[in-house]
């Protein structure tokens, strides 16, 4: 047993001497290298966005993000799938809670509105300032949760998020479609005029697809959650079950 | 030490405390729990490579376009980690989900009770 409870110290002080070397030789670049000065010398000109960030995620490697966002939608709905599987019979969804306190409701009423209107400034702001689409979808996704942890008993409807999620997805896929035919290529972003650097319209596509990346991961996230909530209850029932 | 090597340190530390986590407890909950820290320390350290000391955030609002090049940092792997992040938590989602699964249909978390894949 001691050889065995030995190995994984073993493991990691290999792994730790190699940090050791990767860290005690590291000295940060003084310039920027070739793709980087790149995307700094161009990005003003090409895409129109004061976030270089923002437009390395949604122009230059726009691919790589519709497949992100693709791989979150199968997390989504793997999720969902495995949670349903081992679901308690329904019909008593949220017996097994106590109400939550008045302070917990008052102040949902209150936040909810408030944080949806933040999420919404992020990603429509994505492409100015530090944010967009993915920190928005997290922001709208932590609103929900919070009307889930005040109102456990009534989830939001699998409905409206599948509508709102697929809607989005189709949408991004057809802009990126649309730059095929009347720009560049597939999920060009000059699609759209760039207009004045630093205003709210401009950029061209980049705030559409970024709005649309937001309501998507949000529904994703709003989905994600409300599926482990629903799991939540099931255990709670069962417990009461075997009370 | 430099802004730099307090982050590099950081997140090595993170990423063998996370794999230290997953390789001793027996519990999955803390399993997951420590891969999320591993894989936090990895963000870390992708962020800290991309730095540059004495330059601003990729972001053109006060930086002229001129001479953005020669003032900010790198923006590839800020672009990269926030792809990580996302990829990180749906696995982290799935990860949890299949552990209620296994808690349903066994009703343990310990990781000794599950040998078929043992060897």
């Amino acid at each position: 047993m001691t050889t065995r409870m030995a190995i994984p110290f073993v493991l990691l002080l290999i792994l730790g001497s190699v940090f050791f070397a990767l860290f005690t030789g590291y000295t940060p670049d003084e310039t920027l290298n070739r793709t980087a000065s790149y995307y700094a010398t161009q990005t003003a000109s090409e895409t129109g966005a004061q976030n270089i960030v923002t437009a390395i995620i949604v122009t230059y490697r726009g691919l790589d993000t519709l497949g992100e966002v693709t791989v979150l939608f199968l997390t989504a709905a793997i999720v969902g799938l495995v949670l349903a599987q081992s679901k308690a019979p329904k019909g008593r969804s949220g017996s097994g809670f106590l109400p939550s306190g008045e302070l917990l409701t008052t102040g949902t009423r209150m936040l909810v509105p408030v944080i949806l209107l933040f999420g919404a400034y992020v990603f429509l702001n994505g492409h100015l300032t530090p944010g967009g689409g993915f920190q928005g979808g997290a922001i709208v996704a932590s609103a929900m949760l919070l009307m889930l942890l005040a109102n456990p008993a009534d989830g939001f409807s699998h409905r409206l998020i599948s509508r709102i999620e697929s809607t989005a997805g189709l949408s991004y896929v057809i802009i990126g479609l649309l730059g095929l035919i009347f720009a560049g290529g597939f999920l060009d972003t000059t699609l759209l005029p760039l207009g004045r650097f630093g205003s709210i319209l401009s950029a061209g596509a980049i705030p559409l697809i970024y709005v649309l990346i937001g309501l998507k991961v949000g529904a994703e996230f709003s989905s994600i959650l409300t599926s482990l909530e629903e799991t939540v209850q099931d255990a709670a029932n069962d417990t009461e079950d075997a009370q | 030490m430099t802004l730099v090597q307090i982050a590099l340190a950081t997140g090595f530390l993170l990423i063998l405390l996370g794999l230290y986590g997953a390789l001793t407890n027996r519990n999955i909950l803390r399993m997951i729990v420590s891969f999320t820290l591993a894989s936090t320390g990895v963000n870390v350290v992708l962020v800290a490579v991309g730095y540059l000391p004495g330059r601003e955030a990729p972001i053109l609002d006060t930086i002229p376009v001129a001479d953005a090049a020669a003032r900010i940092t790198d923006p590839v792997p800020q672009a990269l980690v926030l792809t990580a992040i996302v990829i990180g938590l749906g696995v982290t989602a799935l990860m949890l989900a299949y552990a209620y699964r296994l808690f349903r249909a066994r009703g343990s978390l310990d990781i000794s009770d599950y040998t078929e894949l043992k060897w």
